[in-house]
């Protein structure tokens, strides 16, 4: 059988590669394309470690298939800082030390970077609803939750400047 | 996972034709929500996957006269982002918007959430009550229009034929003074599978007695049900606590579930009571204001 040959744009890149059909997105990241932020943490669909950027909308990469990126715009944990400029949630995350081991913490960057990119004033009730595609199991989600809401406020801030 | 080939039609035709002369199992992949981790997991071995998000009208929602017409493959987030469908149908759109979590939502889609035909979908019920029809096209060019109801006949099991699959679902235009709405109850605050869900459809006359309704429970049974009995209770009648009381026996009559991890069959038949209550209260409090 014939590999796929996929032409997608990631994190602002013209990116092409060859894929078999049944390679999730999440393997084509992690194993063809050496972006190993995505984390594979169910392969369900169910913990969001996996989570990525598509057309504007978060997804599981473990619940898409690498052909379907096909002209498509693709966003991952390495390209939410700008350079070495850290996004305010990645900035806000080291602040209130809302992380332990970390793995957790790619897809809930991702996730709450899009959630901000939406509504830069969420409620702890959105943010929490939002997020709730997102597990942790070090953390409590205590300091991730006032990283988020402290990161959307600089942001609102920032904007009304 | 296994190897397995994989299709992008263009067309209808294009792949209908690619399920129909499939000489395997052939799938069709809207979201993928199902259907990756069903892959992943070795439940299904499909041959052939065939990607449905390429067919102009597979996507998207339009509203023509009042009634919507709803592209398969529409993923959670446009169903709720849509301002017109969640005014007319917001019991439809909060259905969609349980499923799973913000991410599934990116992707899961209305004909994906009604053909894996688990009897514990939460879109199902909302879409059944509003009596809304699935637009089925077959080899050869063959189309053919169904209530939604007629599609699962069994958990995981659907009448469709080989080479068949759903391209549009459509919602009636609602009447004055109709509305609906979806309740379900799961055990964890959110990302579960329901444990009984809710959709009620009514109409009302300007005194606000009901002239039309559609009961419709989830995850009591193989399937979910119509439960007509529940809305012959509140036909020719206003929300008063003897029609609750007669809607909530209805329900539980029509309860048939089984006993699992979430709950046991008599948990879920009391709660399918409660729920046909609360949401039966939502739907009249909105169709009063329509």
């Amino acid at each position: 059988m014939s590999k796929h040959h996929v032409t997608t744009t990631i994190n602002g890149e013209p990116i092409e590669y060859l894929c078999e059909a049944q390679q999730t997105m999440l393997d084509v990241l992690r194993d063809e394309l050496g972006l190993t932020g995505s984390k594979e943490g169910c392969s369900s669909g169910d913990c969001g470690a996996c989570t990525i950027i598509v057309d504007g909308n978060i997804v599981c990469s473990c619940l898409m298939l690498g052909v379907e990126a096909e002209g498509r715009k693709v966003q991952t944990i390495e390209g939410i800082a700008e350079g070495e400029k850290l996004h305010p949630v990645q900035q806000k995350f080291l602040e209130h030390a809302a992380l332990q081991c970390g793995f957790c913490t790619p897809g809930f960057i991702v996730a709450a970077k899009a959630l901000l990119d939406n509504n830069l004033n969420p409620t702890e009730e959105e943010a929490r609803y939002w997020l709730a595609g997102n597990l942790c199991r070090c953390t409590g989600y205590d300091k991730i939750i006032r990283a988020v809401m402290d990161a959307a406020a600089d942001m609102r801030a920032e904007a009304g400047r | 996972m296994p190897r397995v080939s994989f299709a992008s039609p263009t067309t209808i035709d294009e792949a209908a034709a690619a399920l129909a002369g499939a000489s395997g199992l052939a799938k069709v992949l809207s979201g993928g929500t199902d259907l990756l981790v069903q892959l992943r997991s070795g439940r299904i071995k499909p041959d052939l996957i065939v990607d449905m998000k390429r067919i102009p009208g597979m996507i998207g929602i339009r509203e023509e006269g009042g009634k919507f017409v709803i592209g398969a493959a529409t993923p959670g987030v446009m169903l709720s982002d849509h301002k017109a469908l969640e005014h007319a149908y917001p019991g439809i759109v909060e259905g969609v918007d349980l499923i799973g979590s913000q991410q599934i939502q990116g992707r899961a889609s209305l004909a994906g959430n009604l053909c894996n035909a688990s009897p514990a979908a939460d879109s199902v019920p909302a879409i059944i009550a509003a009596r809304a029809t699935c637009v089925i096209a077959g080899p050869n060019g063959s189309r053919r229009e169904v209530p939604a109801e007629s599609i699962c006949t069994g958990p995981g099991r659907t009448s469709l034929q080989k080479g068949e699959f759903l391209i549009e679902f459509h919602l009636p235009k609602p009447k004055p003074r109709q509305c609906d709405a979806y309740l379900r109850f799961i055990p964890r605050t959110e990302m579960d599978i329901a444990v009984v869900g809710c959709g009620i459809n009514v109409t009302l006359d300007g005194g606000g007695t009901c002239t039309d309704a559609r009961v419709v429970l989830g995850a009591v049974a193989p399937t979910t049900v119509i439960v007509e009995e529940a809305a012959q209770a509140l036909i020719g009648h206003k929300l008063d606590a003897d029609t609750l009381a007669r809607l909530d026996a209805a329900a539980q009559k029509a309860c048939k579930p089984i006993s699992d991890k979430r709950g046991t069959i008599e948990y879920r038949t009391k709660i399918a009571g409660v729920l046909a209550r609360r949401t039966a209260a939502i739907a009249f409090e909105r169709a009063a204001a329509r």
